[in-house]
């Protein structure tokens, strides 16, 4: 069976920010995912909405949870990446002091996509937006 | 002291208050303090309290995707309706002491509460 989950993110909104992430715990949850899994796909899901928020104008996320995987296309309007390594390094960011002052922006969030993720793509171009493909195994 | 201990003996040793979550008894063996969130969603542990002075709603939604049942905020910084609301919503425990990060860092180490790394 294939479960499908649409999310609308604004820029800028920190308020929402962790909404996707929560509504897709308690559905993983629901369906006996490991609670291992769980964690690490609610944070490389966290992670994507907090950089949406943080750097774009607005995003949207698609949840596809198949048997064998889930995967969770997340595609901004934003500024996109310059380099897109360099935002891979740990401790490169380019975020706002706003920001900083939420707890984030220490440049640690791509990488902790990729540690978490089975599989991680990222396509961007600049002054257009930012696309991301986390797939995750779930067996 | 012995560890995991009970939310109520860190309250008493950290002359905190509990704010939410009363009822709920997750055993806390390690504590992580930090203002810097990005921090906590590394940890690959778990019973981990996270003590920390930022005081919003992401760092309940935070401890909510890294399975972290409690959190002490120091220094009486001001935690609003809504992050009590999201924080029952998920099963943790809330609370506030007026003591540091530093302070009651260090309380709850000398209690034997451990650290992360």
């Amino acid at each position: 069976m294939t479960m499908e989950f649409d999310y609308d993110i604004n820029g800028g909104d920190f308020s929402r920010a962790g909404f996707a992430s929560s509504h897709l715990k308690k559905i993983l949850k629901q369906v006996n995912i490991d609670p291992k899994l769980i964690k690490k796909i609610v944070i490389a899901l966290y992670e994507a909405e907090v950089n949406i928020v943080a750097h774009a104008y607005e995003g949207h996320i698609h949840v596809i949870i198949e048997p064998e995987a889930i995967r969770i296309e997340v595609k901004d309007r934003g500024p996109g990446i310059e380099d897109i390594d360099q935002a891979m390094e740990d401790g490169y960011s380019t975020a706002s002091e706003e920001v900083r002052e939420m707890g984030f922006g220490a440049g640690m969030g791509l990488s902790n996509i990729r540690n978490n993720a089975d599989d991680l793509e990222i396509n961007s171009t600049v002054n257009e937006g930012t696309e991301l493909v986390i797939v995750k195994k779930l067996h | 002291m012995k560890v995991p201990m009970h939310v109520k003996e860190i309250a008493r040793i950290t002359n905190a208050r509990i704010l939410c979550g009363e009822d709920e008894n997750p055993p806390i063996q390690r504590a992580f303090s930090s203002d810097l969130m990005s921090d906590v969603l590394t940890l690959e542990v778990d019973q981990t309290m996270l003590i920390t002075g930022l005081a919003n709603l992401q760092a309940i939604r935070t401890a909510e995707m890294s399975d972290i049942s409690c959190i002490l905020f120091a220094r009486n910084k001001r935690v609003t309706d809504e992050m009590i609301e999201v924080a029952r919503e998920n099963q943790m425990v809330l609370l506030q002491t007026s003591c540091s990060v530093f302070r009651t860092s260090g309380l709850l180490y000398e209690a034997g509460i451990k650290p992360v790394f």
